[in-house]
């Protein structure tokens, strides 16, 4: 009999490209609540689909109780006692809290499926959990607390003994965390083991004995949560050293261009205020899930804010669609540019000038050699690499699909550049380039806002930090006071939110 | 806030009830201005008459449960009504069970291969059911040499099962028995088996279906063999009933068998539909089809009148879902 219940040697996940996970190591001892701790993209939920069974590594060995295991599929880990409670991916929303706990493996007697047996073992486990529901609820009417503590009966009525818990308090309210903390307690006693992951360190100290720490696809380590300080911890989260150049160019400063005061929307984020000025890089982070794109979505008139004012050179303005936006002069380079930035069976030419295509020509037909020399010019402002303008869109590279999108930008008249992770999936290469056109706009006096989740990224362009985290601003950093620790923590709550959801 | 939710909640979860009453005020509403409305004959005309409507409006339902749509129904319903009534001509001892079961069968395997183009071919279900819809509707053209099989070719027991009693002892129309039996097998299935729950699954959710080990190929396969089994009975059914098999017959069926799916709160995005709320919903069809026109509305106003309760329903069934979302994220605590 081994020692740990749940033990992974070696485990490398390669996808195409990347490796998500490097020889990452981890040991799970009976009747403990391990934390597993690290930034976005740090491999995290990789791992958690190694162990569910979900994805298959390229290498490595998990022990179970001592025993080499090898999972072909879901199935498999879920036969052996393992489950997973993700935040969204496996309700039933339309179907009644019963069915969400037994798919998959009903109580039948002869072929009949026995509705009052779930329904009452259903409840059970549900007052087991303290639920104010009842079984026969539909799902989507639930919270997302009580749709969690579905999962978790679920994973209850399998007979789980390895419970793994994918960021469990994201979007819950201090006392539904404490409802958690207690069934997760609870569980623990009666003696199962639990992988319990998180960006909040009062949960990690609350709950867990022991902390794992990963950092861009690698084990770091694993510490008991007694000898170890939030310093500490932060630091083995982000300890990489920043060694890429970044060609930020000094620029002087100018006046503000836009200011948002108060942005609100319902579920989303709550009082963001910040101010954006000419020529600056206006730096924009957070955690997966911080509310970020949502905030510059609603600046560009994707969604509608409730409340909050936002002002374009000091007068309040009022945006009510992307169009509205635009005329003002702030353009947004979406985070799916395939999805929302560009057209990728048309030419890269008709990408550019689509904008402006009212422009070139007159109401009726457009001018083409207008339309061609215009995004000749924009064109090679971004240095695209394609043999001609008519290729088409989908022929090119992440990077170059990116500089597309930019020239695209552009072409209308712009005051504020809006980018949303403008380097994510791109080669290092045309990173580099992407650096190099944002600091070209900064210089011709665009006032640029940029999200990023890479740390490095972030302090290397940005002037001004803003830091994002549970839908609200919790800090703002100058370029030179700025730590990767600095951000990182205010990033990360650290305490519960005070106040109590309003029902 | 609270009192508004528990409110949209208990209207949903009772959509059924609030159908069965708008239903009833519709028919007080045509019996009190033509009282032959609710004599015993005309009642067992319109159920005789739309109780095909009421048995394809079940597999409709399954079709709209997983999020797909079927709207070649019509042409299989001929293709397959065709196949029995040529074997009927062509073979005047065939005994009307061989003549429901040769029908039967080719429903079914036009309806699997349909499924088979749309979840291995990957092809968008309107697509591929449009495709189907002229290749089926041809097929029936070719298959009768673009002839009529007229009453005359018909054999007399096969007539007459659409207008005796003979299934109940007497009781009730065989038609009509046989549109009970379809509901009490759906009910039950969709509601008791696991293979039933799995429709719902997938239509709910297919990403979290598939992890939980559902083959959701499997289930679309089904799902249309089933809808194409029952176009094939229905195709019986018709062809007994109009006694006479044509090129051209149940063309345009799917509208109304689709509308009354939504009017019975079947969702078009899938995961939701119950097969009490069909009922209804087809009763609602055959009720406006039947009714309207003894109250002297003409056969036009009937159609828009019936477009507009379908757009009705709907917008009826985005409002309400909406609103739930607004609920569900006012919750939601930053």
């Amino acid at each position: 009999m081994s020692e740990y219940v749940l033990e992974l040697k070696g485990i490398t996940k390669i996808f195409p490209g990347v490796k998500a996970l490097d020889n990452v190591h981890f040991q799970l001892k009976p009747g403990e609540i391990h934390a597993l701790m690290g930034e976005n993209g740090a491999g995290k939920s990789t791992f958690i689909k190694v162990i569910t069974g979900v994805h298959k590594a390229e290498e490595g060995e998990m022990y179970l109780d001592g025993n080499l295991v090898h999972f072909k599929g879901p199935k498999d880990a879920q036969a052996a006692g393992i489950a997973a409670i993700y935040q969204h991916v496996t309700s039933y929303p339309q179907l009644s809290v019963t069915e969400n706990i037994f798919m998959g493996h009903e109580k039948v007697k002869k072929g009949r499926i026995q509705w009052k047996e779930m329904n009452q073992e259903a409840d059970e486990l549900l007052k087991q959990l303290n639920a104010d529901f009842k079984s026969t609820d539909e799902m989507g009417t639930l919270s997302v607390a009580q749709q969690q503590m579905v999962e978790i009966a679920k994973a209850l009525s399998m007979n789980a003994r390895i419970i793994i818990m994918d960021e469990p308090t994201a979007s819950l309210t201090k006392r539904e965390s404490e409802e958690l903390y207690r069934i997760t307690e609870k569980l623990r006693d009666d003696g199962a083991s639990i992988i319990f992951i998180s960006h909040r360190f009062e949960d990690m100290y609350r709950l867990a004995t022991k902390v794992t720490v990963f950092r861009d696809s690698k084990y770091i380590g694993s510490y008991d949560v007694d000898g170890i300080t939030n310093d500490d911890l932060i630091t083995a989260m982000v300890g990489r050293e920043i060694n890429d150049l970044f060609p930020k160019p000094e620029v002087k400063i100018g006046e503000e261009v836009l200011r948002v005061e108060n942005l609100s929307r319902t579920g989303y984020f709550k009082d963001v205020s910040f101010a954006v000025k000419k020529g600056e890089i206006l730096g924009l982070t957070g955690l997966v899930g911080a509310g970020r794109t949502e905030v510059v979505q609603t600046i560009f008139g994707i969604e509608a804010y409730d409340s909050g004012r936002i002002y374009m050179n000091g007068k309040q303005v009022n945006i009510k669609k992307p169009l509205d936006a635009m005329n003002l002069g702030i353009g947004l380079l979406p985070e799916d540019r395939q999805l929302q930035g560009l057209i990728l069976d048309w030419g890269i030419g008709r990408n550019i000038t689509l904008p402006v295509i009212g422009d070139l020509g007159n109401k009726l037909l457009t001018n083409e050699k207008k339309e061609r020399a215009r995004a000749k010019e924009l064109a090679e402002r971004v240095d695209t690499k394609a043999v001609t303008l008519f290729d088409k869109a989908s022929s090119l590279s992440g990077g170059n699909q990116q500089k597309v999108v930019v020239a695209k930008l552009l072409a209308s008249d712009l005051k504020v550049i809006i980018l949303d992770e403008p380097t994510k999936g791109v080669d290092v290469g045309a990173k580099a380039a992407i650096y190099e056109i944002m600091g070209e706009l900064a210089k011709q006096g665009y006032a640029i806002i940029m999200i990023s989740s890479e740390m490095p990224e972030i302090l290397g362009m940005s002037d001004r930090i803003v830091v994002m985290c549970d839908g609200r601003v919790t800090g703002e950093l100058m370029r030179g006071e700025a730590t990767q620790e600095g951000i990182l923590e205010k990033a990360m709550a650290k305490t519960q939110k005070t106040t109590e959801a309003v029902e | 806030m609270e009192k508004k939710g528990f409110d949209i909640k208990k209207l949903t979860s009772s959509r059924e009830a609030s159908l069965a009453v708008v239903l009833l005020v519709l028919c007080a509403f045509i019996a009190f201005r033509n009282a032959t409305f609710v004599t015993p004959k005309n009642l067992n005309n319109m159920f005789v008459n739309y109780a095909i409507y009421m048995i394809l409006a079940l597999g409709m339902m399954c079709v709209l449960v997983i999020g797909e749509i079927d709207i070649s129904i019509g042409s299989t319903i001929a293709f397959s009504g065709m196949s029995a009534a040529l074997i009927l001509r062509d073979h005047q001892g065939t005994p009307t069970l061989v003549a429901f079961l040769i029908a039967i069968a080719v429903g079914t395997l036009c309806g699997i291969v349909i499924g088979i183009v749309i979840a291995r071919g990957k092809v968008i279900s309107i697509i591929a059911t449009l495709g189907f819809m002229n290749i089926l509707r041809g097929l029936t053209y070719l298959l009768a040499k673009n002839q009529w099989v007229a009453a005359y070719q018909v054999t007399e027991g096969f007539k007459s099962f659409a207008t005796g009693k003979y299934l109940t002892f007497g009781l009730i129309n065989n038609l009509i028995f046989v549109a009970i039996i379809c509901y009490i097998i759906f009910f039950y299935f969709l509601k008791y088996t696991r293979t039933g729950r799995k429709i719902y699954a997938v239509g709910s959710n297919a990403e979290a279906a598939q992890v939980s080990g559902i083959n959701i190929d499997k289930v679309r396969v089904m799902v249309y063999g089933i809808m194409g089994m029952l176009c094939g009975l229905s195709g019986a059914l018709w062809v007994s009933l109009y006694a006479s098999a044509q090129g051209d017959m149940a063309s345009g069926i799917e509208m109304d068998i689709i509308a009354a799916c939504v009017i019975g709160g079947v969702s078009l995005t899938g995961g939701r539909g119950s097969v009490v709320g069909v009922l209804l919903g087809a009763l609602t069809i055959a009720v406006l089809g039947n009714g309207l026109p003894l109250i002297g509305v003409s056969q036009f106003w009937l159609d828009a009148i019936k477009g507009l309760i379908i757009i009705v329903a709907v917008i009826l069934n985005v409002v309400l879902q909406r609103s739930m979302d607004k609920n569900n994220l006012k919750r939601r605590e930053i």
